[in-house]
């Protein structure tokens, strides 16, 4: 997941609200002890880090990126989170697994 | 946890079609394969195949929408946790139908053209399914399911790469497969009148590489190369029996749709469960991993990426589903390759044989 240039942080982004695309949907394999995100004809094996944060995109609402950030700091406590989480999103986003609230 | 278990059922409900494609999938005698598995032999294979770790779930044939039963199918299938897939030539989807797909859980559509316009598309399918294929793609969109229309390309269509592309755009398809042939089965007998040229693939290719620069990411195209051009084989699957179990309409267990006339005692679920047939049936171990290679595959550099290409290909060309994929230049029987490739540039293509 090395091959994606990395957009940098900005307050523009940070509200922007993110929820799973269409047709994509994220699910814990027993099988393969992970998370999957299934899509049309295809399946992304999901490393712990990566299946903590598409969860918090998979809630009741869409959340926007500082709010996905705070929750995720919650749950882990102590660690300097933020700028993974942050890249991550712009990649997820570039991917198209993740899309901006009123997109389609 | 099952980690060396299926990831893809692929099951191939049915041979019936409306459509005669003139390289259909089907295998040659599929007229004989009359007798189809039962719902509830399907609902079974669907939760063995489950248990074995596979997730993504493909409804082929055939056309599964001559199977009445779809829709408590693929509902068993969603409330399993596959992800499901339709694959569907449009005929037989009506908007009471596709609501009712949707009402049982199904995920996603996959919508086959033959072409970009209705003279070829109708020519190729040996139906006239053009205008059909149309309303299908705008029903599927109005429902608002992610799409992908899949063109099959060959001779006669390659050169209508741009028109496929922008009546793709026209639909709102999310992604485009742009799928060159397989020359097996019916796509053999009509080898020399589907292989295209290697100036037509050129200019192809550059339409492609050029639709993806300036048009962004939508919609976005998979382009399934082909083998007879460029001396590589293609991969098998991911590796044979490594991730892809296909079920036939008759329940016969098989690595890869085309596999059937490989020379090997193939179990049918009817008799055995999955988990014993993808563990432990010699058909499914026989070319797994790398011991049943044959040089130049056994010392090759490229065996864990090719596989040594397709064992259904090397069994259709050579008679001899053990050697290596004669795609691949290293192949001692390449030269037949090289001759099919050399044929079409000396004589004008033959009539097309219409499936039966």
């Amino acid at each position: 997941m090395s091959d994606i240039a990395l957009a940098a942080p900005d307050d523009l982004a940070a509200n922007q609200r993110l929820r799973l695309a269409g047709g994509y949907r994220l699910q814990f394999e027993p099988a393969q002890g992970r998370f999957v995100l299934l899509y049309p004809e295809g399946m992304v094996e999901l490393s712990d880090s990566a299946a903590a944060v598409l969860k918090k995109c998979n809630g009741e609402g869409p959340l926007a990126r500082s709010e996905i950030i705070d929750a995720l700091q919650c749950d882990y406590p102590g660690a300097d989170i933020a700028q993974d989480v942050h890249e991550f999103l712009g990649e997820a986003l570039q991917r198209g697994w993740l899309i901006p609230v009123g997109a389609k | 946890m099952n980690e060396g278990g299926p990831r893809w059922l692929l099951a191939e409900l049915t041979y019936r079609c409306p459509l005669r494609c003139v390289y259909c999938s089907n295998p040659l005698d599929y007229a004989r394969i009359d007798k189809e598995l039962s719902t509830e032999e399907w609902l079974r294979v669907f939760r063995e195949a489950r248990e074995l770790g596979a997730v993504q779930l493909g409804f082929s044939g055939g056309e599964p929408l001559v199977r009445a039963d779809l829709e408590v199918l693929v509902g068993e299938a969603r409330r399993l946790g596959f992800y499901t897939n339709l694959i569907t030539s449009g005929i037989g989807l009506s908007a009471v139908r596709l609501a009712r797909l949707r009402d049982a859980g199904l995920d996603h559509v996959q919508l086959s053209f033959q072409a970009a316009t209705p003279d070829i598309n109708d020519a190729i399918g040996g139906a006239a399914t053009f205008s059909r294929k149309l309303k299908a793609a705008r029903m599927i969109k109005a429902a608002g399911y992610p799409m992908v229309l899949n063109f099959v390309l060959h001779r006669q269509n390659i050169e209508q790469v741009e028109r496929i592309l922008l009546l793709s755009l026209e639909l709102e398809a999310d992604y485009v497969e742009l799928a060159n042939t397989q020359y097996d089965g019916w796509a053999l007998i009509n080898r020399d009148a589907l292989l295209p040229t290697a100036e037509q693939l050129a200019a192809a290719e550059a339409v492609v590489t050029k639709w993806r620069e300036t048009r962004g990411a939508s919609p976005k195209i998979y382009y399934v190369v082909p083998d007879y051009y460029g001396g590589r084989p293609k991969p098998c699957g991911g590796g044979w029996a490594k991730t892809l179990l296909v079920v036939a309409p008759d329940g016969l267990a098989l690595p890869c749709h085309g596999a059937r006339k490989i020379p090997l005692p193939f179990p049918n679920v009817k008799n055995q469960n999955l988990a014993a047939i993808w563990q432990e049936s010699t058909a499914f171990q026989h070319f797994r991993g790398e011991a049943w290679m044959e040089e130049p595959c056994r010392s090759c550099p490229e065996r864990g990426k090719d596989f040594g290409g397709c064992r259904c290909q090397a069994m259709a060309l050579t008679g001899n589903a053990a050697s290596t994929d004669p795609t691949c230049a290293k192949a001692p029987k390449h030269y037949l390759v090289q001759q099919a490739v050399a044929a079409i540039r000396s004589t004008s293509p033959p009539e097309l044989v219409r499936r039966s």
